[in-house]
């Protein structure tokens, strides 16, 4: 593809990016979120149409005007967040995305056949809602095989993988690619794309800043061409930890979300100024344990213990009280209402601890002076604190949010997914800013999906599998392999690849 | 080719403008329709917007009527908007209504003859439990059973009516009435009774209350804590949770309020304007109000505008059907039309219209 280029208002997403792939290349889409990985993905999948500039696919010119043309041409593509229906079959999710269906039998093996084929064992009769993060982007990847592509188009696929389940998606990619399948893999996962990739175009702000291999590159040089400024990893205090500031033992809740995952015995201690990081596949009782310790999904009194109290049986605003703050994944809707001012969403949350309301009466010039205060002290881009939160883009909103929880004098924090969907260096203050309330005395406890991020912020390691959480351990010293086994290992699937 | 965009933040100055916008566009649709009718469409405007205020002729009648129409319909949307925007919907105010006006009235015959000065205030007070109980039988069949409070609370608007006709025949029946169905006239008895305040302009206790219920309802959504939970739970009812706050509580203090306030509508209704418990006492003000609610775009201050508009159409309607002949039918196609161009225009608030067909 040549000179590509596509505007929306107020910016351009992409100006005259080109690059090109060879049948059985594994090449790299790299760069921060917002660099326009995803439109540019959308042009190649037909779903945006680019302004100028042109395609082609093997040697014939390429505009698809929907999907549909992009996989009849052989085009194919794994989304990030899975497009899945789960109170159906595996087989019966994959017909619905085929233009014309085979008898489902008739389905059912192929999908056995493609699935041995390639080392990546699926029952196609199982309920997609009883399938592990993993098992369900196999679906999705063999979905796209049944479709015999020629291209096809990864974007983010291991965010919800373990270490383990990295390795054998990594082999079929291979298989994939000795075949003779143009592979578009798109990350901002470095060390990933230094042993996968032959190629990588490295976009930043929309354009093409570089193209290379990246296995002659470190990923620090990879990274900075990502960010186009040097990196300075966040500083660890190395003060010694006080005094048990939450302690939960046995904590077992049913999720209030269907298909949610039940916690299961949950037990941990974080002391004052230690950060202890929470591991696992998105969906392992992550959302649970954040709703669990922050008052939302109540337990029995002494489940939850802020500072030794028993607050199990207390709501949200009485663990605020108490000391705890909580930030949760989903930004909008959750942790901000999306049509409401800034201003109203620092009250939301900001209302009990910085002490905004008299007698029930509310101190709008008080919730206004918090507002401005976050925004300054988190650099959050908007024109004005009077906005509605659903306009700000997603990373800002996110500072906005960590911002509004840390400015609270906190003594427990509680995030989930702090830095998703920030860029690179917004990312590393608020790293900074959770270290820095450690520090000052703060217990925090960190649940991510992104393992770099807890090993470089985190005291303490622990990891969710299916609602339970395993015994913490100190950060230092523990290696990849002891971590992916933590987070469950490869679902006994690790024989996939034993003959290839 | 049109197309719709959406706002980044809701655009306040379209907030403001739509309810005009809408009444514009209502007149005119709406003179057309009367003009297909074969009436002049001017004349049938005029008669409808102007003249219950200002003909000579009919005013001295019809502008007091103002107020006694609005008074109600406020009290019950003021009431019924805090609900509304916390996503709680009572659509059975009527029923909140009747059994307020029952509950009130009963309190007022019990004493009768007496002269006392405390007989009304606990009329009052009685008829504003009255509603608050009936709303209080959704409220708990939602927060214990999971009921949907829309069926549940339209449903007893049912009962309510059938329990008026049941007092007006049996318990509360005028003694003295030589057998016709009706309770005595509370508004010619004095201690009992909710009289004109200034004559000639229609205000009574009620509307003094709807004016009330007004300030409070606005100070309430504006500066109050809970306020901003009921604004909170019917935009982002996860964040509401989030944030602290009880769907429990919030459930049962909407329905009792808006039960309250629609309970006090009645009692004051039927101590003044209305005089008695009879049969055909439900006039329809309870879901009216519903419409005035949302005419008023769930503000406070919008409602107390949104209600004499309301009331005025209904005055000028009448007025309309005996002086030009115009079909009730009509006149009530002309209302829909007013809550049809409302809710059309209500989009312009969130989105922009573009011109243009790209993507």
């Amino acid at each position: 593809m040549e000179g590509l280029t596509k505007a929306y208002p107020g910016v351009v997403a992409n100006s005259d990016v080109s690059f090109r792939i060879r049948p059985g290349e594994v090449h790299a889409l790299l760069g921060e979120n917002g660099a326009g990985k995803s439109t540019l993905v959308k042009m190649i999948y037909g779903l945006v149409k680019p302004d100028s500039g042109w395609m082609s696919l093997r040697g014939q010119d390429y505009a698809p005007a929907e999907p549909s043309v992009a996989r009849s041409l052989g085009v194919a593509m794994v989304f990030q967040h899975f497009s899945l229906f789960d109170a159906l079959s595996v087989a019966e999710n994959v017909a619905l995305g085929m233009e014309a269906p085979p008898k489902l039998r008739e389905l059912a093996a192929r999908i056995r056949k493609v699935s041995q084929d390639y080392g990546l064992p699926l029952d196609p009769d199982r309920m997609v809602g009883d399938l592990s993060a993993g098992e369900r982007q196999r679906v999705e990847i063999i979905r796209c095989l049944l479709q015999d592509p020629k291209l096809l188009i990864m974007d983010e696929p291991t965010s919800v993988l373990t270490p383990q389940e990295v390795d054998i998606l990594f082999q079929t990619l291979r298989q994939l690619a000795r075949e003779g399948t143009a592979i578009l893999y798109i990350s901002h996962k470095l060390e990933e794309i230094r042993s996968l990739c032959d190629e990588a175009t490295i976009l930043r702000r929309g354009k093409v800043v570089a193209t290379c291999t990246p296995r002659e590159k470190t990923a620090r040089e990879l990274a900075e061409l990502m960010v186009g400024t040097v990196l300075t990893p966040p500083e660890r205090s190395a003060k010694p930890k006080g005094d048990v500031a939450l302690e939960v033992t046995g904590l077992s809740v049913a999720s209030p979300i269907p298909f949610g995952t039940a916690l299961k015995n949950v037990a941990f201690t974080v002391r004052k100024g230690e950060v202890l990081g929470i591991a696992g596949v998105a969906g392992n009782g992550q959302d649970e344990l954040l709703l669990a310790l922050n008052g939302e999904l109540r337990t029995s009194p002494s489940a939850v213990k802020i500072a030794g109290v028993p607050v199990g049986a207390a709501g949200p605003i009485q663990r605020r009280k108490a000391g705890m703050v909580s930030a949760p994944e989903e930004r909008l809707g959750h942790a901000a209402a999306p049509d409401m001012s800034l201003v109203e969403n620092a009250l939301l949350s900001g209302s009990v601890r910085k002490g905004l309301t008299k007698s029930g009466f509310i101190d709008w010039a008080g919730a206004r002076r918090f507002a401005e205060g976050i925004v300054q002290q988190f650099d959050v881009r908007t024109p004005g604190t009077d906005v509605a939160a659903r306009s700000l883009s997603g990373g800002n909103l996110q500072k906005f949010v960590v911002g509004r929880e840390l400015s609270q004098a906190p003594t427990v924090i509680v995030i989930n997914q702090p830095t998703w969907g920030v860029d690179a260096s917004a990312a590393a203050s608020i790293r900074q800013a959770i270290i820095d309330r450690a520090a000052d005395g703060a217990a925090v406890v960190v649940i991510s999906q992104d393992l770099d991020e807890l090993l470089e912020i985190a005291d303490s390691f622990a990891a969710l599998n299916e609602g339970r959480l395993t015994a913490p351990r100190p950060t230092q010293g523990l290696t990849m392999d002891q971590i992916g086994l933590m987070m469950g290992g490869a679902h006994g699937m690790e024989v996939a690849h034993a003959e290839a | 080719m049109l197309r719709l965009e959406k706002r980044a933040s809701p655009s306040r100055a379209w907030g403001m403008a739509t309810p005009l916008l809408a009444v514009v566009l209502t007149m005119i649709a709406g003179g057309i329709m009367f003009a297909i009718l074969g009436k002049n469409p001017v004349e049938a405007i005029r008669t409808i917007f102007w003249d219950p205020l200002f003909n000579p002729q009919f005013a001295a009648y019809s502008r007091p009527q103002l107020l006694v129409k609005a008074g109600p319909l406020i009290l019950i949307a003021v009431g019924l908007s805090l609900g509304f925007r916390a996503g709680i919907w009572n659509i059975g105010a009527e029923g909140q209504y009747i059994v307020g006006a029952i509950t009130g009235a009963a309190v007022g015959l019990a004493f009768y003859p007496t002269e006392a000065w405390f007989i009304f205030p606990l009329m009052v007070i009685s008829g504003a439990i009255g509603g608050l109980l009936w709303a209080m039988i959704p409220a708990v069949l939602r927060t214990a059973f999971r009921t949907n409070e829309i069926l549940v609370s339209l449903l007893l608007v049912y009962v309510a009516q059938s329990l008026l006709s049941s007092m007006a025949l049996g318990a509360l029946r005028n003694p003295q009435g030589g057998g016709f169905p009706g309770s005595r006239n509370l508004s010619q008895y004095p201690a009992a009774a909710n009289p004109e305040l200034i004559a000639g302009t229609g205000m009574h206790w009620g509307v003094v209350a709807a004016f009330i219920a007004v300030i409070f309802a606005y100070i309430l959504l504006q500066r109050h804590m809970l306020g901003f939970s009921i604004r909170l739970a019917g935009q982002a009812p996860r964040a509401a949770r989030y944030a602290g706050v009880s769907p429990t509580r919030l459930v049962i203090l909407c329905l009792g309020i808006s039960g309250a306030l629609a309970g006090l509508a009645g009692l004051f209704e039927v101590s003044g304007p209305a005089g008695q418990i009879s049969i055909d006492f439900a006039s329809g003000y309870g879901f009216t109000a519903i419409i005035v609610a949302f005419l008023g775009r769930l503000n406070p201050v919008g409602i107390l505008l949104a209600g004499l508009l309301m009331a005025l159409t209904y005055i000028g309607g009448e007025l309309a059907q005996f002086m030009l002949g115009l079909p009730a039918a009509a006149i009530q196609a002309f209302q829909g039309m007013l809550l049809f161009f409302l809710l059309a225009v209500d989009l312009l608030s969130n989105y922009r219209i573009r011109l243009g067909g790209a993507k």
